[in-house]
C-alpha cells in the first residue's frame, strides 16, 4: 500500500541499524529506541488520517487474515462441511462446526486465496449459487440442532459469470436472505474484509453485525459504482468517498452494530491479536444473544431490518 | 464507459418507445414498422417478432387491474438523500428529475385493487425513474404493500421492472433485500399468495430478493433476467454471452420460472393463478 511505504522505510532503518551494530562496539540503541518512537508515532498518525479508499485498499491487503485463517485461531476444534448435495462444493464459500472456548457453533463464510493457485481454487472469494446454498444448508443444519452460527464476510461480491446465472445467483441469494429470518439459533456476522453488495448479504443477515476497523459493506463495490457512475473505473476513490462504506459510515447509519478496533495498522500487523479480539467479540455477543427465547429473537431481527432505510414523509 | 453511454442511448430510446409521437413505430427487435395505433391495439407488442415493448407502470395498472383501479397508498413517502450522495449530478437533483418526468413519484406504485373480484396488495415498479431502482423507498413501499397482504389477509401481486438497487443510497439500498425479504417470510405464515411477475429488465439487488420469492414467478416473454448485468459477465469471464442468455427463454429453461406469459394472457393468467392458490372472491 502506497500510504504505508513512509512506515516500511522506518521499519527498514530501524533493522538496518539493529543488524549494523550487532557485534560492534557503536552503541545505537538509544538511537533505535528514538526511531523506534517515531515509528509508532508515524503509524498512529498515519492509520488515524486515512482515507475511505485507503481503508478499502487495507481491507484487501494482501497479507490481511482470511475467514479460515480467523477460524484456525479462534476455534480449538473445526470440523468442515462441504457441498451444497445439488451440484458441487464451493470452495470460495467455507464452513462447519466449530468449537469457541467450548462452545459449540457452526461458522460460515467466504474463502479468498492467499498465492495465485489459492486464489483461483477459491474464486477470489466470489462464490457461484452452490456456494450460498451450501451456507444454506448449513444455516438449516445449524438451526435444526440448535447451534449459533457465526458469520464471517469477506468478498469483492458474488461470481457475475455464465455458470452462476444458469444455476441462479440471483435465487440463492434471495432465498438465503429469507430463509435466515427463520433460523431459530442466535447469529453473529462479522465483516472481516469486503462486504460487496448482495454477495455480503446473501450470509449476511444477522441478530447483531459486527465490523472490523478496515473493512467496507456497501451496495457496490467503489470500483463498480466508479465505473457506472463516473464512468471511469479509476474514479473509484471518489465512489470510496460517496458511497460510505467504512466502519465508522455503516455504524453512523445505524446499520451495523459494532465496530471490531483491529491492531494498529490493521488485522495482517498482528493476526494473533486480531483473532483474539474478534474472538472476544463473538463470545460477548452470544452470551448477551443466546439468553433470549427464540420468539424474542426473531421478532427482534425482523424488527431490528424492518426500520432500516431513510425516507421523508411528505 | 462504453457500457454507460449505451444505457444512456438505451433510455432515451426508451422514451421514444413509451411516447410515440409518430404514426408509425418501429421494433426494437425486429425493426418492422408497424403502425403505432394498431399496436397500441397489441398492447405494445410486435406482431411480427412478439417483441414486448417497454409500456408504463400507469398502462400495467389499466391493463391488470379490474377496472384499471388501483386505491394508490403511500405516495406520500419521498426519498432523503442520507449519504449526501454526488457523482456527476447531485443525488438531490437527479431525483427532482425523476419526479419530473416520470410516472410515479418513487419508482414504485402500490395500493389495492382487484384482479377478477379478488382483493389484492399490487405494486409496480416504474422503470421510468431512475431505471425503477430501489432505495429506501422503493423498499418501503413495497415493504408496506408486503404488510397490507400480512394484514388483509389478501394475496400480494408485484410487477418487478428495475435495473437493481440504487446506489446513490449506499448500504440502505442493499438492506431493502433484507427488508423486504424478511416480510415475504412472514406473508408465507399466512398461506397467501405471491405472484411475481418480471418485466424488462429485473435484475441484480431487486432480482436476488422479492422478485425471486414469489411462489409462483411468471415472466413477459424476452425480458432481460438476471442477477448479473450482462457487461459486467462479459467483461468478467472475457469472452461473448451465448445467444438468449439471461432472457425470460433462460430463466424458463434453467428452472427459475414458473411460466413466459404473453402481456394480452397477463390478466387471466393471474386471476386463474389466485383463484387456484386461494384468493377468494370478495
Amino acid at each position: 500500500m502506497d500510504f504505508e511505504r513512509p512506515i516500511q522505510e522506518l521499519e527498514k532503518k530501524i533493522s538496518d541499524m539493529r543488524d549494523f551494530s550487532v557485534g560492534k562496539s557503536i552503541e545505537l540503541s538509544g538511537e533505535i529506541a528514538s526511531l523506534e518512537q517515531k515509528l509508532e508515532r508515524l503509524r498512529t498518525e498515519i492509520y488515524s488520517g486515512l482515507t475511505r479508499w485507503q481503508r478499502v485498499q487495507l481491507s484487501r491487503h494482501p497479507k490481511r487474515p482470511h475467514t479460515l485463517d480467523y477460524i484456525k485461531l479462534i476455534a480449538t476444534d473445526f470440523i468442515e462441511l462441504h457441498g451444497d448435495r445439488g451440484f458441487a462444493d464451493d470452495k470460495a464459500m467455507v464452513g462447519g462446526l466449530a468449537t469457541i472456548d467450548g462452545q459449540q457453533v457452526m461458522i460460515v463464510g467466504q474463502q479468498k486465496g492467499r498465492d495465485t493457485k489459492q486464489k483461483l481454487m477459491r474464486n477470489f472469494g466470489m462464490a457461484h449459487p452452490e456456494g450460498y446454498r451450501k451456507a444454506r444448508r448449513l444455516f438449516q443444519l445449524a438451526s435444526r440442532f440448535h447451534l449459533p452460527i457465526v458469520v464471517l464476510i469477506d468478498t469483492p461480491g458474488a461470481f457475475p459469470g455464465i455458470g452462476a446465472e444458469e444455476r441462479g445467483q440471483a435465487e440463492a441469494i434471495a432465498l438465503n436472505i429469507q430463509v435466515m429470518f427463520t433460523l431459530k439459533v442466535p447469529i453473529v456476522v462479522v465483516i472481516i474484509g469486503e462486504g460487496a453488495s448482495g454477495g455480503a448479504l446473501g450470509i449476511g443477515i444477522g441478530d447483531r453485525v459486527l465490523m472490523m476497523e478496515y473493512s467496507w459493506y456497501s451496495v457496490i463495490s467503489p470500483e463498480g459504482c466508479a465505473a457506472i457512475l463516473w464512468r471511469d473505473a479509476a474514479k473509484a476513490p471518489e465512489a470510496a468517498e460517496a458511497l460510505k462504506p467504512t466502519a465508522d459510515d455503516l455504524l453512523a447509519l445505524g446499520i451495523v452494530d459494532k465496530i471490531i478496533p483491529e491492531p494498529i495498522g490493521g488485522a495482517h500487523n498482528d493476526p494473533v491479536q486480531a483473532a483474539k479480539i474478534v474472538k472476544e467479540e463473538i463470545l460477548n455477543t452470544l452470551a448477551e444473544l443466546r439468553p433470549k427465547p427464540v420468539d424474542l429473537l426473531l421478532d427482534e431481527r425482523l424488527a431490528k431490518y424492518r426500520r432500516m432505510g431513510e425516507y421523508h414523509v411528505l | 464507459m462504453e457500457w454507460f453511454r449505451k444505457a444512456k442511448q438505451g433510455l432515451a430510446a426508451q422514451e421514444k418507445r413509451n411516447i410515440p409521437e409518430g404514426l408509425w413505430t418501429k421494433c426494437d427487435s425486429c425493426g418492422e414498422i408497424i403502425y403505432t395505433k394498431k399496436i397500441e391495439t397489441l398492447l405494445w407488442v410486435c406482431p411480427n417478432c412478439n417483441y414486448h415493448f417497454r409500456i408504463s407502470s400507469r398502462k400495467y395498472v389499466a391493463l391488470l387491474l379490474d377496472g384499471g383501479r388501483l386505491d394508490e397508498k403511500d405516495n406520500e413517502l419521498l426519498s432523503g438523500d442520507p449519504l449526501k450522495f454526488r457523482d456527476s449530478k447531485k443525488y438531490l437533483d437527479r431525483l427532482e428529475q425523476a419526479r419530473q418526468k416520470a410516472d410515479s413519484y418513487e419508482g414504485v406504485i402500490a395500493g389495492i385493487g382487484e384482479m377478477g373480484g379478488i382483493p389484492i396488495s399490487f405494486a409496480i415498479m416504474d422503470f421510468s425513474f431512475i431505471g425503477g431502482s430501489m432505495g429506501s423507498v422503493v423498499g418501503e413501499k413495497i415493504a408496506r404493500a408486503i404488510e397490507r397482504a400480512i394484514n388483509g389477509p389478501m394475496p400480494l401481486v408485484i410487477v418487478s421492472c428495475s435495473g437493481g438497487a440504487r446506489m446513490q443510497e449506499g448500504i440502505l439500498s442493499l438492506m431493502q433485500m433484507a427488508k423486504t425479504s424478511a416480510l415475504l417470510a412472514e406473508l408465507a405464515k399466512k398461506n397467501q399468495p405471491y405472484i411475481s411477475i418480471l418485466t424488462n429488465p429485473t435484475t441484480a439487488g431487486v432480482m436476488a430478493s422479492y422478485a425471486s420469492l414469489g411462489d409462483v414467478i411468471i415472466a413477459e416473454p424476452k425480458a432481460l433476467l438476471g442477477f448479473a448485468g450482462p457487461r459486467v459477465i462479459q467483461q468478467t469471464i472475457g469472452q461473448d454471452l451465448p445467444e438468449g442468455f439471461q432472457s425470460s427463454e433462460f430463466f424458463l429453461e434453467k428452472g427459475f420460472l414458473d411460466k413466459i406469459v404473453d402481456r394480452k394472457d397477463l390478466r387471466d393468467t393471474t386471476i386463474k393463478l389466485l383463484a387456484y392458490l386461494g384468493g377468494k372472491p370478495a
